[in-house]
């Protein structure tokens, strides 16, 4: 019997997804800002590696450039494994009969019929949600990050939260070497500290750049280690849905804090459902 | 064209594996085993069994079948020490090794697959009845065709 194409399930659960490379790499519909948040680290650090880790490797140590060096190639495989896989799509059977009636109802009452229906009629999985943006449903569904161009849920969740980790890591990694930098070359040279930026300028902009983005990815990192130890997902915790208030306990707690984290980072994750 | 050569090839209908048939109307009477959620969001199927089987299955082997089913999804998502292993290996190459390697939860869907197609052969086709992989279905249900019988019987 022969085949000539075998229709994939990403094909038909495509929702507003794009896909590569004979769908073994995905991106959600807008990924501009996932190009902004590659080029800003991929510039910084190219900076950094020129001008500060060249003449610290050969002043301090050469322990810097391999420690930097390693610490970037983890964060940009982590990014790209977020951005790039597939975040737990779940194929709902119902997608098919949702495209029809939004290729024949356009009218705004005929919408929200159609998403009564569709909040009635779809069994959607606990923990999962459907994105809006991506138009598919996600398991584990924990929100949708623009920086990293995708949904993130349930089978890149450890990859983001690796790559939030290792981010801050690398900023504070590279504002300590930036500004030993300046020091040593104010030192060297008996200068003030200002005519050591005017010696070496780029060091200062990458300096710059690591204190103002600092602060958003510790926080961030923090939030996340917090939703993780008590295995939540952002969504649930923006709805509350197991605040004390409600005098809900999380029922997907594993018990204590380090079999949550254990559990999530680096426990099974399920393969991908769309045959990718 | 198509919908004439899956009519006459009775086995090959619908579910052919890598290929998904939710654009085709079903032509077969379905019964859906579904999820039970009542220990966690591991994958677990209900054990009742559906009134619409009675008569064209017996109820052990119906059972049998989901729990044997049931213990292979277990096995697959259990946190043992192994499954931590391979996550923090994973996690310590920069996630490359997924690049090369096979999961321990991919293996356990191929060991579902193969059963589920030894099942088919051996206990439902002969009853005909199908069982659907439900990798295909994107985990939610069992799919247990009737292979004989219209959609609206």
């Amino acid at each position: 019997m022969s085949r000539a194409k075998v229709t994939r399930k990403w094909e038909v659960f495509a929702g507003r997804n794009r896909f590569y490379c004979d769908g073994r790499l995905m991106t959600a519909p807008h990924s501009g800002v996932f190009f902004l948040t590659v080029f800003l680290i991929t510039a910084t650090c190219t900076l950094f590696f020129i001008f500060d880790c060249s003449y610290l490797a050969v002043n301090v140590t050469i322990a810097i450039p391999i420690i930097g060096g390693l610490l970037f190639i983890f964060t940009m495989s982590s990014l790209l494994r977020t951005s790039l896989s597939d975040p737990g799509i779940i194929p709902v059977l119902l997608q098919k009969k949702q495209l029809m009636w939004k290729n024949r109802l356009r009218s705004q009452i005929q919408q929200i019929v159609l998403l009564l229906g569709h909040l009635l009629v779809q069994k959607k999985p606990p923990r999962a949600s459907h994105c809006s943006l991506c138009d598919n449903c996600v398991d584990r569904f924990d929100h949708h990050c623009p920086w990293v161009g995708n949904c993130v849920g349930r089978r890149n969740y450890r990859f983001f939260y690796m790559f939030i980790v290792s981010l801050a890591f690398l900023a504070v990694f590279m504002f300590a070497c930036a500004i030993t930098h300046l020091i040593l070359i104010s030192k060297e040279e008996n200068y003030q500290f200002f005519e050591a930026v005017k010696e070496s300028p780029p060091s200062i902009v990458v300096a710059l750049m690591c204190f103002f983005s600092v602060w958003s990815i510790l926080g961030l990192a923090g939030f996340h280690t917090y939703l993780t130890t008590s295995n939540q997902t952002t969504n649930e915790d923006i709805k509350g849905s197991f605040t004390s208030r409600r005098g809900q306990e999380n029922p997907y707690s594993q018990g204590n804090i380090c079999l949550n984290c254990f559990y999530i980072l680096c426990g099974p994750v399920t393969p991908s459902l769309i045959d990718r | 064209m198509l919908s004439c050569f899956m009519m006459s090839n009775h086995h090959s209908n619908g579910a052919r594996p890598g290929e998904t048939d939710q654009m085709a109307p079903p032509q077969y009477l379905k019964v859906f085993i579904q999820r039970d959620y009542s220990e966690g969001t591991l994958v677990k199927f209900q054990t009742r069994f559906p009134q619409e089987l009675e008569g064209r299955l017996e109820k052990q082997v119906f059972e049998a079948t989901i729990n044997k089913l049931n213990a292979y999804f277990a096995e697959a998502e259990e946190a043992t020490c192994s499954s931590y292993c391979e996550g923090c290996l994973a996690c310590l190459t920069a996630y490359l090794i997924y690049i090369c390697k096979e999961t321990h939860y991919e293996k356990c869907l191929k060991k579902i697959s193969k059963y589920i197609a030894e099942q088919n052969d051996r206990v439902y086709e002969p009853r005909g009845l199908k069982l659907t992989d439900p990798s295909m279905r994107g985990l939610r249900v069992i799919e247990i065709s009737c292979l004989d019988r219209p959609p609206n019987a």
